[in-house]
């Protein structure tokens, strides 16, 4: 195995959700003063790549489609081992749904170069889509395994894989080139080493705009992006009770029968 | 002045955070219950690079200084104040190995320390007391090729958890009659003493070491015969004294943490009691202290890290840090109410961790000695 492709996505910070709030107008999530963090699954999705680097030499390169600010998380995940990063920022990458984001990424990992695996978390914490990793997969003309819970290489290069499904588990073999998208069972991720973090500060993050990857302005970003928001709200958590009075005997007949009726007993 | 952290020392704290929170948190309550430090966590620190952390790379380290080393212990002091106290005494041994030691001697323990493959301890105290240096009864005399050792140290910190120990013993008189010695437990009269009981920080191993004609090999000298007044007391100064105010800091920070949060969420008279000023004015004080500390301490690491003199500034972070993080625990428990005193509330355990730092590394009383010193010697004639 030669190089391994990791996606990975800045999201907000799940310790601070708590100050999220949705712009009315524009229906996107304020960020502003909220701490990004690595999308967790995505550092599942890294330790993975890691542990195939670990076994079998391969290079591991982040390619992520964020705004510059993201450099920092490109660092951490350095600090965990990958051996280089490409940061996908343009201004016309704004506004891309999962389709147009997919186009972008694959257009990303093309450029990088021949790889064996690209490794993806199964899904994101802010859009929770879980459709881009088969996106890019369709992309790259690759297939593409979803939740996988178990991954292993053998000396001859081959995958061994578990994927969940919904009453079970698929025990699969793959031959590179594949794309797989790992749920948080796969492994434990590594903490960044120090160590690494100083050789991170001197490995290569390539910053690459549509100028490098030179894809069509009608198919990216907000005008690349058939998913028309139709619209976005917070639920309102409503409780409301019943009140039932009465002898005792009563009162707990009725309540019995409420729990009958919803199903509960 | 610029009281920014770089990149690369916020991002040591959140991996620092992160590791407390994920792999300290859940082994509190038993560290409570058994007194025991969780040394299957040492090697997860080493590949962080947590006992290494002021060790060169040379000797297995990842040399990143004063400063980092104290964010990272403050972090770690922020969830359990327990395993800053082991990991800071860890450091002192690297220090005083990387400081003292012969490239061999560096090459057989200052490796295998800053590789978390044991852990390191420094052992000062006589039972006839800390402070008075010269005052030791542990000694030692040279026969032969070997040093024979005699005497106990009580209250020291790893003395169970390290494989070998540096031990200050008396062999001649006065400040240049106290040598350093690398002592390992398997050597013939080393032997280790009772575990202590502690009121707090008792995740922290203490315990005796006992040396009953201990056979110590000449070449484990550290620093030379008659050094170990300096091997000591630049060792207590320069490292384990900002390591203690590290521990407090973390207290500091958690307490903080806990009074807010419980503030802010105890509703009394209709109302969250931190829409009370009597309880903000706590908050705020509590605020102002970790602020001045948060001060106090880096400053004095930056200063480490520059190759300054700070024995003043390290005494006065120690002193101060561990004194306001007891102060400010009170504060914290006392916003609690009752609650704050019953063992489920992480705050009674801040102010018994915040006790057992006062007379660690060093009383108050004799870092304030420390410091009249300096603030005299101007004046002195």
């Amino acid at each position: 195995m030669k190089r391994i492709v990791v996606c990975v996505k800045p999201v907000p910070d799940p310790k601070e959700w708590h100050k999220l709030s949705l712009n009315p107008v524009t229906k996107t999530l304020v960020r502003e003063g909220i701490a990004s963090v690595i999308n967790p699954l995505d550092r599942h999705a890294l330790e993975a790549a890691l542990a195939l680097k670990d076994a079998t030499g391969a290079e591991v390169v982040l390619v992520s489609m964020a705004p510059p600010g993201a450099r920092t998380l490109l660092m951490e995940a350095l600090a965990m081992g990958a051996d280089r990063a490409c940061l996908l920022s343009d201004r016309a990458f704004a506004g891309s749904d999962s389709l147009a984001t997919a186009r972008i990424l694959a257009a990303g990992v093309r450029r990088i170069g021949p790889f064996d695996v690209v490794l993806c978390g199964n899904s994101t914490l802010d859009g929770s889509t879980a459709q881009v990793p088969s996106q890019v997969a369709e992309f790259l003309g690759i297939p593409n395994v979803m939740h996988v819970e178990f991954l292993e290489c053998d000396p001859a290069g081959s995958l061994r894989l578990v994927q969940a499904i919904e009453h079970g588990k698929v025990h699969l073999e793959a031959e590179p080139p594949i794309l797989l998208s790992v749920t948080k069972q796969v492994n434990k991720p590594r903490f960044c080493s120090f160590l690494e973090l100083l050789k991170a500060e001197k490995k290569d993050i390539a910053v690459w705009t549509n100028a490098d990857l030179a894809l069509d302005g009608s198919q990216i970003g907000l005008a690349g992006s058939p998913t028309a928001m139709a619209d976005l709200f917070v639920r309102q958590k409503r409780r409301s009770g019943t009140r039932v009075t009465g002898e005792p005997e009563i009162v707990v007949q009725a309540l019995l029968n409420k729990l009958h009726q919803l199903g509960t007993i | 002045m610029d009281f920014n952290f770089s990149d690369r020392e916020n991002l040591m704290r959140k991996v620092a955070r992160d590791f407390a929170e994920s792999e300290i948190e859940p082994k509190v309550d038993v560290m409570e219950q058994t007194g025991e430090f969780p040394v299957e966590l040492l090697k997860t620190m080493a590949r962080i690079g947590i006992t290494g952390i002021i060790t060169p790379e040379t000797y297995g380290g990842v040399g990143m200084g004063y400063l980092a080393r104290m964010i990272v212990l403050e972090e770690l002091g922020r969830v359990c104040a327990a395993i800053p106290m082991g990991m800071q005494v860890h450091h002192m041994a690297c220090a005083a190995l990387d400081d003292f030691g012969t490239p061999e001697q560096k090459e057989r323990y200052l490796i295998p320390l800053a590789k978390g493959e044991t852990m390191g301890c420094v052992a000062v105290t006589d039972p006839s007391g800390g402070s008075d240096l010269i005052g030791m009864q542990t000694h030692a005399e040279l026969k032969g090729d070997k040093w024979i050792l005699n005497g106990r140290k009580c209250f020291i910190t790893n003395s169970h958890t390290s494989d070998f120990w540096v031990v200050i013993a008396k062999t001649g008189e006065g400040s240049k009659g106290l040598s350093a010695f690398i002592v390992r437990k398997d050597f013939p009269g080393a032997k280790v003493g009772r575990k202590e009981n502690k009121m707090g920080l008792r995740g922290a191993n203490t315990g005796e070491l006992i040396f009953d004609d201990c056979e110590v090999p000449a070449d484990h000298l550290l620093g030379g015969a008659g050094a170990g007044f300096v091997v000591g007391l630049k060792t207590i100064s320069e490292t384990g004294r900002p390591g203690m105010a590290a521990v407090s800091l973390g207290i500091l920070n958690a307490c903080l943490e806990e009074a807010a949060k419980f503030a802010s969420e105890r509703v009394l008279y209709g109302k969250p009691i931190s829409a009370f000023q009597a309880i903000q004015f706590y908050l705020a004080e509590i605020y102002t202290d970790l602020d001045i500390c948060k001060l106090l301490c880096y400053r004095v690491s930056w200063m480490k890290d520059r190759g300054m003199k700070c024995d003043t500034e390290t005494a006065l972070a120690k002193y101060y840090t561990c004194e306001r993080a007891l102060l400010c625990a009170k504060k914290a428990i006392e916003i609690h109410g009752s609650y704050g005193i019953m063992r489920e509330y992480k705050v009674q355990r801040l102010l018994r961790d915040a006790m057992v730092t006062i007379p660690a590394g060093g009383t108050a009383e004799v870092a304030k000695a420390g410091i009249a010193r300096a603030v005299l010697a101007p004046y002195k004639k």
